[in-house]
């Protein structure tokens, strides 16, 4: 199975380890993992703050780097759901429709492409808040929404309950967005900041030690109003868990 | 940072002044962001209207475990005014026959002036200076309270917290409680300077009953009432009004002329479709089944007038939009606001506009798509309202498309345009992009300039940065799994 390995732009510039515990942990269960060098980002920030036009050439450039790969896989719910419902800037010929189609968030791919049971090699005795963003809880349907009247369901909690020791906990307001919303951030600033030092503070009182997430995005914004709050928590990436990061 | 713990508690902490919504100059962008951060500046207020709404939706979930048809009544509603909307011509049409057959005399206008004006005619036709209404989003669009005042008829809101911001002279900020961003003691403040109750008692029995000692005789004295409505039903011509406090009662049968207004979006077809949506309105809005009245109103009184006016106020056009026209199906259930984790955050006078949260964000462009050009994009875009919406509208979608139009229109800022084009030229040239993230260490000086725009002092303003790392993932793969291309 050829994957392409997609590594977002602020992935790789500042969460190299997020990336590469991606790489390790597909390359765990023997499959062709190709991080195509020419990658820089899916056009998602343009395309949220509604300049569409100006994602064509990211979008272009991000087809020509990964036609061809049976599954597309990266290490972000938002860039992941950009390209699955909203990579419309190019033009939606076959293999522009099947990339799209191809493309998968590490979680969901782990958890219904490859059908991981194990994780024998990750243990971490911590207590852990998982936070979906909502990309991936309202978009990609990661889990089940607290606004719907649907069963309990949940993919990286599934593959977080295979891992030894870990012990998670719950926010009181689960599917609360931490604020970070892209361009938001810096436009809503005040707004923006608030949710996520109430989310931060949310994961504090439900006593965790980290917060987990398959999106570095909203780490990065909670662990800025964490630092400045001064709350005790710290912040990891779903995959480093999964691939075996001791703490 | 300490923030208050419960955000009502005058009596341990000093008074805080209550902050005020979004100012208004002209035709210009209204500034969301700004009025935001002074309401956020006011942290008991902020608290207390968060933790007030999020209770809500809270109460909202309550109501829907408790029912295990809800996602199936979610479609059906939506089914039902999605068909209403698509036969609109035939719907109105209908109503206008069968309400006229009851009694009830009927007017059509286009906009809020038509409207405002026609309602002033039959005031003054009849020498009625005095005019008693429930609450209604839409005469709060047509500004009709501020053009009576002008030709001298006294308008008294007599919804309690639609009283509560007349009195302040305040638009509602919630179009269900619209003075839930007061605490107790705005409101006691607002009363001791116009109908003049106690300053210091803030207990919300006394106010209420200051409120209604004050009022009453006003209502009993009225000369014209008005309504608006939740629901007009086509093959009965019936108006159906919701409340809790049974004014709308008081307005539709004290006085001898009952005007109602009303949307034309408002129509269902059969009075059986009620059961759906007076089901899901109040338990949407409040978490709590039924709404203390629901009266349908099919007549004039013995000896009285009974008049409709159907206002279209942009209501066609936005009919004929492809990617806005299902908005038209909201019933004003305020759902989408309570759980709107900006909105919270923001208070609703933050908006500038008559229609706040989610759902003002979708409406209110299609009114003045300058004015409300940054409403869209208040938001992270999450899709809370789209779940909670009992009609369901793909509200975040819409936001998301309202993006692209602004943007289409030119109707964002000059900055925003010239770094989005940047960073997408800089994203389409891989030798740049590298050469701009590696050219040196510090990626935090270099990368946000295109990740972030021009937004570094934003971001930093309550939050810290992310400390840039040895090296990048790039850098990494290259070291490490160089040359296995």
């Amino acid at each position: 199975m050829k994957i392409g390995l997609f590594i977002p732009c602020f992935i790789d510039a500042f969460f190299p380890e997020a990336g590469i515990a991606t790489l390790q942990l597909l390359e765990r269960f023997d499959l062709n993992v190709v991080y195509p060098t020419d990658q820089t980002c899916c056009g998602q920030p343009m395309a949220n703050s509604g300049f569409e036009t100006d994602a064509s050439g990211a979008e272009a450039l991000f087809v020509r780097n990964f036609e061809g790969f049976d599954y597309i896989v990266g290490p972000s719910g938002s860039c992941v759901h950009h390209i699955r419902h909203h990579f419309t800037a190019v033009e939606q010929t076959p293999a522009v429709r099947e990339i799209r189609s191809r493309s998968y968030e590490l979680v969901e791919f782990l958890h219904d492409i490859l059908e991981v049971d194990a994780f024998p090699w990750a243990r971490f005795p911590h207590k852990v808040g998982l936070h979906n963003s909502c990309g991936t809880l309202r978009g990609l349907r990661h889990a089940n929404a607290s606004e719907l009247r649907e069963p309990h369901f949940s993919k990286p909690e599934s593959l977080l309950r295979k891992v030894e020791g870990l012990e998670l906990v719950t926010a009181s307001r689960p599917d609360e967005c931490c604020g970070f919303g892209g361009l938001f951030s810096v436009v809503n600033e005040s707004v923006s900041a608030k949710m996520g030092s109430d989310k931060v503070r949310d994961f504090a009182q439900a006593k965790a030690d980290y917060i987990v997430s398959a999106d570095s995005s909203c780490l990065m914004h909670q662990h800025g109003c964490a630092e400045r709050d001064t709350v005790a928590i710290k912040f990891i990436h779903i995959a480093q868990i999964l691939n075996g990061a001791v703490a | 940072m300490t923030r208050g713990k419960e955000g009502d508690r005058p009596d341990n902490a000093k008074p805080e002044p209550q902050p005020r919504g979004a100012s208004h100059k002209g035709n210009r962008p209204i500034d969301q962001a700004e009025a935001a951060e002074r309401f956020l500046a006011a942290p008991r207020h902020q608290q207390q209207h968060d933790t007030r709404l999020w209770t809500l939706r809270q109460r909202r979930d309550d109501q829907m475990w408790a029912m295990p048809e809800w996602e199936e009544m979610r479609s059906l509603a939506s089914a039902i005014k999605e068909h209403t909307l698509s036969h609109l011509d035939t719907y109105l049409e209908m109503f206008e026959a069968n309400a006229t057959a009851n009694g009830v005399v009927v007017h059509w206008v286009k906009d809020a002036a038509e409207h405002n004006a026609i309602v002033l005619d039959l005031l003054q036709r009849r020498g009625a200076k005095t005019l008693i209404k429930s609450k209604s989003m839409l005469t709060e669009e047509c500004g009709l309270r501020a053009d009576l005042a002008k030709a001298g008829v006294e308008v008294v809101e007599t919804d309690l917290g639609e009283r509560i911001q007349q009195l302040d002279d305040e638009d509602p900020s919630h179009v269900v409680v619209p003075a839930v961003h007061k605490l107790r003691t705005d409101v006691a403040k607002v009363f001791a300077a116009t109908i003049g109750s106690d300053p210091d008692n803030h207990d919300p029995p006394y106010l209420a009953g200051a409120q209604r000692d004050a009022t009453r005789p006003l209502i009993l004295n009225a000369e014209a009432g008005m309504t608006g409505a939740n629901f007009l039903v086509a093959e009965t011509g019936a108006v159906v009004v919701c409340t809790n406090e049974g004014n709308a009662d008081l307005c539709a049968n004290i006085p001898r002329l009952h005007i109602v207004s009303v949307g034309i979006e408002k129509l269902v077809p059969r009075t059986e479709d009620l059961a759906i949506f007076v089901r899901m309105l109040s338990r949407s809005a409040l978490g709590s089944p039924i709404t203390q009245y629901t009266s349908h109103f099919r007549g004039p009184r013995q000896g009285g007038e009974m008049h409709v006016v159907l206002v279209d106020n942009g209501r066609s056009e936005r009919l004929g939009m492809p990617e806005f026209w299902t908005s038209l199906k909201c019933i004003r259930c305020g759902a989408c606001m309570n759980t709107c984790p900006v909105y919270r955050r923001s208070g609703g006078l933050s908006y500038g506009a008559t229609y706040s949260g989610p759902i003002g964000l979708i409406i209110d462009p299609s009114f003045n798509a300058r004015k409300y050009s940054n409403l869209p994009f208040a938001s992270t875009l999450n899709g809370s309202c789209t779940n909670v919406c009992p009609v369901k509208i793909n509200i975040h979608e819409q936001i998301y498309a309202w993006r692209k139009v602004l943007v289409r229109q030119h109707e964002t800022p000059f900055v925003k345009r010239a770094a989005m084009k940047a960073a997408g030229a800089l994203f389409a040239r891989p030798a740049m992009y590298r050469a701009a993230v590696e050219r040196t260490n510090d990626a935090l000086a270099n990368l946000p300039r295109f990740v972030i725009y021009n937004g570094m002092n934003a971001w930093g303003k309550n939050r810290e940065m992310p400390r840039p790392p040895a090296e990048t993932f790039h850098q990494w793969y290259a070291r490490n799994r160089g040359g296995r291309r």
